[in-house]
C-alpha cells in the first residue's frame, strides 16, 4: 500500500491527493460556468430588470407632475373665470342700479319739466285771458253804458230787455269765436 | 484501528442484537469506499466520493442551466428560484461583508462555493447516495486552499509586502515590546491555524453528523430483534429528526464557509486595524 494512501486511511484529516484533485475539478466546474456564462447572463437581466422598473417609476411620475400641472392650470383657470364672472355680476349691478337711478332722475326731471311747462302755459293762458277779459269787460262795459244811456232808463222792461239783449250778443260772441 | 477499505456497506447486514452479534458500531471505515475503478492501495483510483463530487457539480451546473440559460426580464418558476438563491448570497453575504463596490468582483466566486458546499452537504441525506462529500477533508481542504490563495495574494497585491504583513499581524509600535508578540500569535493563527479551522469546520460538522445518522440507522436496524424492537422505533424516530437536522446543518455550514471566506477578503481589503 502507497504509504500516502495507509495514512490517509487512518487519519482523517490527511487528504487523499486523488480527491483533492477531482474535488478541484469538479469545483472549477461549477464556478466555470457560473462565472463565465450563466451569472453574467442573470445580471444583464437584473440590471434590464432593474431599469425597466425604475424607467416605469420615473414615466410615472412624469405622468403625474404632468397631471398635477395640468389640475393646477385648470384651477387656476377655473378660479379666474369665477372671479371675472363675480366682477361681471358685481359690475351688471352697479350697470343696473346706475340705469334705474339715471331713469328715476331723467322721469322725475321731465316730470317736473312738463309740470313747469303746464303751469307756465297756464299762466300765459291765463295772463291772456285776463288781458283779453280786461279789454272785452272794458268794452262791453262801454258798449253797455252807451246802450243803457242811449235808451230810457225808467221803462224797466225795456231796460231788461236790453240787457238780456246784450247777453245774448254776448253769448253768440262766445259762440262765434270758439 | 478497524478501518478496512474493503468493506462496501456501512455495517453487515444479518446482525442482530440478542443474535451473539456485537453492535457494528460506525467509525472511520464508514468513510472509506472500495474503488469504483482503479487500484485503492495507489493513489490512481475512482471512488463514490469522487462520483458524487462530479456528479453534484453537473446537478449545479445543470440547475443553474436550465435557470440561467436564457433569462427573462419577467422571470419563470424555476429563474426565480435560482434568481433568489443568488441574490441571498449576493446581497446577504457578499455586499453585507465586503461591501457593494470591492465585493461584486468577488460575487461569482462566493455563489459557486456556496452552492458547491451546500449540494455536497446535501449527497448526506439524498437517498442511494447518502454520504456527505465534504465529510472527507479533501474536499473542504481543496476549497479552504482556494479562499486562502485568494485572500493571501490579495493581502499582498493590495498593501505590498510590508503593508500585507502588517495587515495578517495587526502589528502596532505603540504597545512596544507587547506588540512583537502579538503580531507573532496573530501571523500564526492568520497564516497557518485559519485555513486549517477554515476546512476542519466545514469537514468536521459533516462527519459528526454522517456518523450520528449512520449510528442512529445501523441502531435501528441492529435492535430489530426481540424486546430491542422498541428501542428501534425510537432510534428511528432519531433517524428522522437527525435527517430533519442535518437538512439544517448542511445549509448553514455552507453559509458559514462562505461567510468566513468572505470576511477573510474583507479582511484583506481593509485598510490597516
Amino acid at each position: 500500500m502507497d504509504p500516502l494512501v495507509q495514512l490517509a486511511a487512518e487519519n482523517p484529516l490527511i487528504p487523499p491527493i486523488p480527491e483533492l484533485v477531482i474535488g478541484l475539478i469538479a469545483f472549477l466546474i461549477v464556478f466555470g460556468f457560473l462565472a463565465k456564462k450563466l451569472l453574467p447572463n442573470i445580471n444583464k437581466v437584473l440590471d434590464e430588470r432593474r431599469e425597466a422598473i425604475e424607467g416605469g417609476i420615473e414615466k410615472a411620475d412624469a405622468a403625474k407632475t404632468e397631471a398635477e400641472s395640468v389640475l393646477e392650470q385648470y384651477k387656476a383657470q377655473l378660479a379666474e373665470a369665477r372671479h371675472e364672472a363675480a366682477r361681471l355680476r358685481q359690475e351688471a349691478t352697479e350697470q343696473g342700479t346706475a340705469i334705474i337711478a339715471e331713469m328715476k332722475a331723467e322721469g322725475q326731471r321731465q316730470r317736473e319739466e312738463i309740470i313747469a311747462a303746464g303751469h307756465a302755459q297756464i299762466e300765459a293762458d291765463r295772463k291772456a285771458a285776463a288781458s283779453a277779459l280786461r279789454q272785452d269787460v272794458g268794452k262791453l262795459a262801454t258798449d253797455l253804458a252807451g246802450k243803457l244811456v242811449g235808451e230810457s232808463l225808467e221803462d224797466h222792461a225795456r231796460q231788461s230787455r236790453t240787457i238780456d239783449r246784450f247777453l245774448d250778443e254776448l253769448d253768440a260772441k262766445a259762440e262765434a269765436a270758439r | 484501528m478497524s478501518a478496512d477499505p474493503t468493506q462496501v456497506l456501512a455495517f453487515e447486514t444479518d446482525c442482530h442484537i440478542f443474535d451473539g452479534c456485537g453492535f457494528p458500531a460506525p467509525g472511520l471505515h464508514s468513510f472509506l469506499f472500495e474503488p469504483l475503478w482503479g487500484d485503492g492501495d495507489s493513489n490512481l483510483y475512482f471512488n463514490k466520493t469522487m462520483l458524487l463530487a462530479l456528479l453534484g457539480s453537473v446537478i449545479i451546473v445543470g440547475f443553474f442551466w436550465a435557470a440561467f440559460r436564457n433569462p427573462k426580464v419577467v422571470p419563470g418558476k424555476l429563474q426565480m428560484v435560482a434568481e433568489s438563491g443568488y441574490d441571498f448570497i449576493r446581497r446577504g453575504v457578499v455586499y453585507e461583508t465586503i461591501g457593494k463596490r470591492d465585493g461584486e468582483k468577488y460575487v461569482p466566486f462566493i455563489v459557486a462555493l456556496f452552492f458547491f458546499v451546500w449540494m455536497m452537504n446535501l449527497w448526506s441525506i439524498i437517498p442511494v447516495a447518502q454520504f456527505p462529500v465534504t465529510s472527507i477533508i479533501s474536499y473542504p481542504a481543496v476549497l479552504a486552499l482556494l479562499v486562502y490563495i485568494t485572500w493571501v495574494t490579495l493581502t499582498f497585491k493590495r498593501h505590498g509586502v510590508g503593508g500585507a504583513f502588517k495587515n495578517i499581524t495587526g502589528f502596532d509600535k505603540s504597545l512596544g515590546a507587547v506588540a512583537y508578540l502579538a503580531a507573532f500569535i496573530e501571523l500564526f493563527s492568520n497564516l497557518l491555524v485559519r485555513p486549517f479551522t477554515h476546512a476542519v469546520r466545514l469537514f468536521a460538522n459533516m462527519f459528526a453528523g454522517h456518523t450520528l445518522l449512520l449510528l442512529f440507522t445501523i441502531a435501528s436496524w441492529y435492535l430489530l430483534n426481540g424486546i430491542g424492537i422498541a428501542y428501534a422505533g425510537v432510534s428511528f424516530v432519531m433517524v428522522i429528526v437527525m435527517t430533519l437536522f442535518e437538512l439544517f446543518i448542511q445549509a448553514v455550514q455552507a453559509y458559514v464557509f462562505v461567510l468566513l471566506a468572505c470576511t477573510y477578503i474583507q479582511g484583506a481589503l481593509a485598510e490597516h486595524h
